[in-house]
């Protein structure tokens, strides 16, 4: 008789502490994630004027939340991708030397579509739009 | 004056049982052979640690974690504040050293096989505060908020969202959002202050209630010798007087690395910047960095990095397990196969990591 009893009443106490432990946690684990901040979406940005910028160099853009790369060839085109190497997430440069893009964190290595020719990134860069309107660059997705 | 610590000790020891307390620092004795200067390792690493706290106690005096305050208050400590310069640069200068002994200590027990039994959870508590102290040196290296731990931080805790599964979760968490900004500074602030320093002092003060209880290893060829011939010195004082004039010697040695390679601050951390050319982690990683950038893009169907992380995360976990792992030795082999993988470990670290800097 009173082995059930007291089999019961750690039953009720077991079940009754896991309840606890899960009230205690549940609040703290939500508490550590970070909550989501809304921004505006951005669909374009000016990016200065396109005769200041020179033939064979570069500039980090930000775009809303994201840094662009905007890269003046040596023939005067203008590119615009994504800044964030694929691989872990560092900010690329323009190698003028080499003419493509360069990851100097684990030597990535971009055209200057983007694609990744070597190195460890494991996928190439998003492109942007760049349309040049009186003068002014405009980087849109 | 010993009179005064007669009575000081009757009337402690009339209300407090400090008989054990007693038996536990004098009971311990420690061998005296050709390999002996492995076991002040260890103290050198808890001395470096008490410089850190102290140190790092004091920098907390003027340090204003935030993405417009980190760098600037660090510069101020550097500039403004008489000695902080110093203060700084001991701060960061022993933390390397600590970390350079830590592994020492690591290495010379691995050797000498002192993790085997009965000391297999000494070994594990050891591995776990090592641990702890890179959790240290990673987190530390962002507070001050320059180019250099922005980006260290960003791969860092990238390499952290490779992992399958809690990955992606557990960067965001670290991260406090998608990105590395001043939330994560403040996470890794309270990481770096509270959270480290709590769970390292507990491993610490376990891994040394072990050691004190179980005494030091003796090699094998010291065991076989006759009991005549073995050679002991008393761990307290004579032992202890020694750890403290090597504290001594060290503390020198750290002195004049802080005064005369005063530790840089470089430019702010600027989220819109490419990464600096040439930029590398802090030496104790560049083993995994050099080895992240051999690997290539995929390894089979899996992204190189994962292969990598997960490769190094099973190699640790083994690191940490060896003492319970059998292994079987053929009677007459020249080398134990414990003893190669630690050979192998040791040119693999040194290796990758001259690579780094040289490549």
């Amino acid at each position: 008789m009173s082995q059930t009893r007291r089999k019961f009443i750690n039953t009720i106490l077991g079940i009754g502490g896991l309840g606890s432990l899960g009230a205690i946690l549940y609040p703290l684990v939500s508490y550590l994630i970070p909550p989501k901040i809304t921004e505006a979406k951005v669909n374009s940005v000016k990016a200065g004027k396109a005769d200041k910028f020179k033939d064979n160099s570069y500039k980090i853009i930000k775009f809303g939340r994201e840094p662009v790369i905007l890269i003046k060839t040596v023939n005067g085109n203008f590119k615009a991708l994504s800044a964030t190497c694929t691989h872990l997430q560092c900010i690329v440069q323009y190698r003028k030397d080499l003419k493509e893009i360069w990851c100097a964190c684990h030597n990535g290595l971009y055209d200057l579509n983007g694609k990744n020719i070597s190195g460890p990134p494991p996928r190439p860069l998003k492109q942007y739009d760049v349309k040049i309107v009186k003068d002014e660059i405009i980087i849109t997705r | 004056m010993g009179n005064y610590f007669n009575k000081i000790d009757k009337w402690l020891s009339d209300r407090y049982e400090l008989d054990a307390l007693k038996e536990l620092i004098m009971h311990k004795k420690v061998p005296v052979h050709r390999h002996s200067v492995w076991y002040y390792m260890g103290g050198v690493t808890l001395f470096l640690f008490t410089v850190q706290v102290l140190t790092g106690i004091l920098l907390l005096l003027y340090y204003k974690p935030g993405e417009n305050s980190s760098y600037e208050s660090v510069r101020f400590i550097m500039t403004h504040v008489k000695f902080g310069w110093l203060i700084r640069s001991i701060h960061s200068w022993s933390a390397n050293l600590m970390i350079l002994f830590a592994f020492l200590h690591m290495f010379s027990v691995f050797f000498s096989r002192a993790y085997e039994k009965p000391r297999e959870l000494t070994w594990v508590t050891g591995f776990l505060s090592l641990a702890i102290a890179l959790a240290f040196g990673f987190s530390g290296y962002l507070l001050p908020w320059n180019q250099l731990a922005f980006f260290a931080t960003k791969v860092g805790t990238e390499i952290v969202g490779v992992v399958p599964i809690i990955g992606e979760p557990l960067k965001v968490i670290l991260r406090g959002g998608e990105d590395v900004t001043g939330a994560t500074l403040s996470r890794f602030f309270g990481i770096h202050v509270a959270v480290l320093p709590l769970v390292l002092t507990a491993f610490l003060v376990i891994h040394l209630l072990f050691v004190q209880k179980q005494g030091m290893h003796e090699p094998e060829k010291f065991k076989s010798l006759p009991e005549e011939k073995k050679k002991y010195i008393p761990f307290f004082p004579n032992f202890v007087l020694k750890d403290v004039l090597l504290w001594l010697v060290v503390f020198d040695v750290l002195l004049m690395l802080a005064v005369f390679l005063p530790w840089e601050l470089g430019p702010k951390a600027d989220p819109f910047t490419a990464a600096p050319a040439g930029i590398k982690p802090e030496w104790y990683f560049m083993f995994m960095f050099q080895s992240l950038k051999f690997l290539p893009a995929y390894i089979l169907f899996l992204e190189g990095e994962l292969v990598g992380v997960l490769g190094f995360g099973l190699a640790g976990l083994a690191w940490m397990l060896f003492p319970f792992i059998p292994f079987k030795n053929k009677p007459g082999a020249k080398i134990s196969l414990q003893a190669a993988i630690g050979i192998f470990a040791v040119i693999y670290i040194i290796v990758l990591t001259i690579l780094g800097y040289t490549l």
